[in-house]
């Protein structure tokens, strides 16, 4: 594995303007991404995790400017790609796919599979029939599907034998970065791991780069090599995959982990519940957003929002308990005491 | 039953397994339904009169025969006479091609055109859509038959002219069903995906949108033809559609109006033809809106 950066985002932001009236005055917005930054090495896998709601969806619309962004550089192997016009923007689609969340909703119920798989050839411009039809039984075989299965229907096939279509799809031009947006939440957990695993395969054979969304921790943690948590449009935390499941340090991490369950029914193990609900993103918490269901919360969390840091190698977090001004604040009360 | 045919490769079940595309199952609901089968009897037997129907009654149409003025049906005339001698049922069966051919023309116009619009609104939205809508709007505003009367009397009376009011009047009908149909697919996720392989506005609009937009305008075009027939034929009888010699089934009953009671077979018949025609169309119509209505499948 390489370790350069193939993906680099930048103060990403995408806020989506809420309008009332007749004449549709922009009264505020939904900050549904809000200044992320991260990036992906090339030939690992990003998990990106959140509650629904957090804008984990949306940065993966917004990477392929599926939605437009409102700010900020996603460079995508030497382009900007938030920079780039349409067309050139739908030109270097090729390099980047996605896989959609549900398998009964991604295909075209008129459009045979073949004919589904074959399309991303045909926009590209791989202009023989011959060619593109060998491609499509190849990569139906690839996914574990059978070459004549080209000929059926969407509606003829069970929810997890579609989302391979769907990656079957994504993969047929050879792309170097695939997004996932929650490929297997809307699968039975038997599924799940035959299409995870399919995924940690057809990785491995092409040298993909996966970007991972998804809410289910046990899901993310199988198949990501670093895991960014997102809360309310914000990156929380970043940290490898055995970092952030071993020694959580934002508190919203922590309670997300506490929730995980664990298949062993004698296991006593602490559990944070977080209260209260996700706040109105159009109208978020001033400071730190999580401010309102810490259970660690000071004074500062409510005045001033908490910049993404590294703490130790590789492991970032936003969040007041790790700043070193805080650090002295809380020794000054505990002084104090 | 498969589970016993030992699987040698893939191709052996793929020649046994028929494909079941989504227009197949379509016309496999359709069948189920003896009263939209009916209509489409109907209307089938309407279409072979107007496409074999000359050959049969080759019999001149506005051949005048003053010593048969009027004659009830009887073996020689089978539906009588007009009040020129006419042979009725010769000018219905003429009448049929033309009536029919007014009312598929028109709707595929205005099909045409409502559709092309309807997309580009619904897809674009913004102020295209703004633009489209109320255009559409003011349209509708006005009751159709008058719009057709006002636009049929600027371009003159005649055949032609009434085809293409009536294709007018009936674009915004397609305009705004398209629309909201398209509106509610391109949040569909497959239309998602298209666009994040990467396939240009025109591809999706067209081999993806539209496609999957057109069960509705099928119903609706099948019932906008019935509608079409009937305000051909009212433009017909108040003496803007057809003109005189011309066998419209409208401008057949306009004609014979005067002698409701005294020769009511002048009346009748014709007045049957568009009867029966709109019936037909309509019954397939609501046929197809059951075969092809998404709610109804599982």
């Amino acid at each position: 594995m390489s370790t350069t950066p193939l993906l680099k985002v930048e103060n990403l932001k995408k806020y989506f303007p809420v309008k009332k009236g007749m004449f549709g005055k922009t009264v505020g917005y939904v900050k549904a991404v809000d200044d992320v930054s991260f990036f992906v090495n090339e030939g690992e896998t990003l998990g990106i995790v959140g509650e629904s709601g957090c804008g984990k969806s949306t940065t993966g619309r917004v990477l392929m400017r599926l939605l437009e962004p409102t700010d900020g550089q996603i460079e995508f192997d030497g382009k900007d790609l938030a920079s780039l016009s349409q067309e050139e923007m739908r030109k270097t689609r090729r390099d980047i796919q996605m896989v959609f969340q549900d398998p009964y909703a991604s295909l075209n119920p008129r459009h045979t599979i073949g004919k589904i798989l074959e399309e991303p050839l045909i926009v590209h411009g791989v202009s023989d029939a011959k060619e593109r039809k060998k491609k499509v039984r190849e990569f139906l075989e690839i996914v574990g599907l059978n070459a004549y299965h080209a000929k059926r229907y969407p509606h003829q096939f069970s929810g997890g034998q579609r989302q391979r279509i769907g990656i079957a799809r994504a993969l047929m031009t050879n792309p170097k970065l695939i997004i996932a947006d929650e490929p297997v939440s809307a699968l039975d957990v038997s599924i799940q791991a035959q299409v995870l695993n399919l995924m940690q395969d057809l990785q491995k054979e092409f040298n993909l780069t996966y970007i991972f969304i998804a809410h289910d921790l046990g899901v993310v943690r199988h198949i990501s090599d670093r895991v960014a948590v997102m809360y309310l449009g914000k990156m929380v935390e970043v940290a490898d995959s055995e970092q952030l499941y071993g020694k959580p340090l934002h508190p919203y991490t922590q309670a997300l982990l506490s929730a995980v369950p664990v298949p062993d029914p004698d296991y006593q193990k602490e559990q944070i519940i977080i209260e209260g609900d996700i706040p109105n993103p159009a109208d978020p918490p001033t400071g730190c957003t999580f401010h309102t269901r810490c259970p660690f919360k000071m004074d500062i969390c409510t005045k001033v929002t908490p910049q993404l840091a590294e703490q130790t190698n590789g492991h970032s977090v936003a969040c007041h308990l790790y700043t070193t001004q805080v650090d002295n604040d809380i020794k000054q009360l505990e002084g104090s005491l | 039953m498969s589970e016993f045919t030992p699987k040698m490769d893939g191709i052996v079940e793929a020649e046994i397994e028929r494909t079941t595309g989504p227009w197949r199952e379509a016309w496999r609901n359709f069948r189920k339904s003896k009263v939209a089968v009916a209509g489409m009897v109907i209307i089938l037997f309407f279409v072979l009169l107007a496409i074999f129907g000359p050959f049969i009654a080759k019999e001149g149409i506005n051949q005048q025969m003053p010593a048969d003025r009027l004659q009830p049906p009887s073996a020689e005339y089978w539906l009588g006479t007009d009040d020129f001698g006419r042979d009725i049922l010769s000018r219905i069966i003429h009448g049929a091609r033309i009536s029919l051919s007014v009312g598929f023309l028109s709707v595929i116009a205005s099909v045409v055109v409502g559709s092309f619009l309807g997309i580009i609104a619904g897809y674009y939205g913004r102020w295209t859509d703004t633009i489209i809508s109320r255009i559409f709007d003011i349209m509708l505003a006005f009751p159709s038959i008058l719009l057709a009367i006002a636009i049929v009397s600027v371009l003159g009376p005649g055949l032609e002219n009434a085809l293409i009011a009536i294709a007018i009047i009936n674009v915004p009908n397609f305009g705004r069903l398209i629309r909201s149909k398209v509106l509610s697919i391109k949040e569909d996720e497959y239309i998602m995906a298209a666009k994040a392989i990467g396939m240009k506005d025109a591809r999706i609009l067209f081999s993806h949108i539209l496609p999957n937009s057109m069960a509705p305008v099928i119903v609706q075009g099948t019932l906008a033809v019935a509608t079409a027939i009937l305000e051909a034929a009212a433009l017909g009888f108040l003496g803007l559609g057809a003109q005189a010699p011309q066998p419209e089934w409208g401008k057949m009953l306009a004609d014979s109006k005067s002698y409701l009671q005294s020769a009511p077979w002048t009346m009748i018949f014709p007045g049957l033809s568009i009867m029966l025609t709109v019936l037909g169309f309509n019954l397939m119509g609501d046929g197809l809106r059951d075969a092809l209505d998404p709610k109804m499948k599982n």
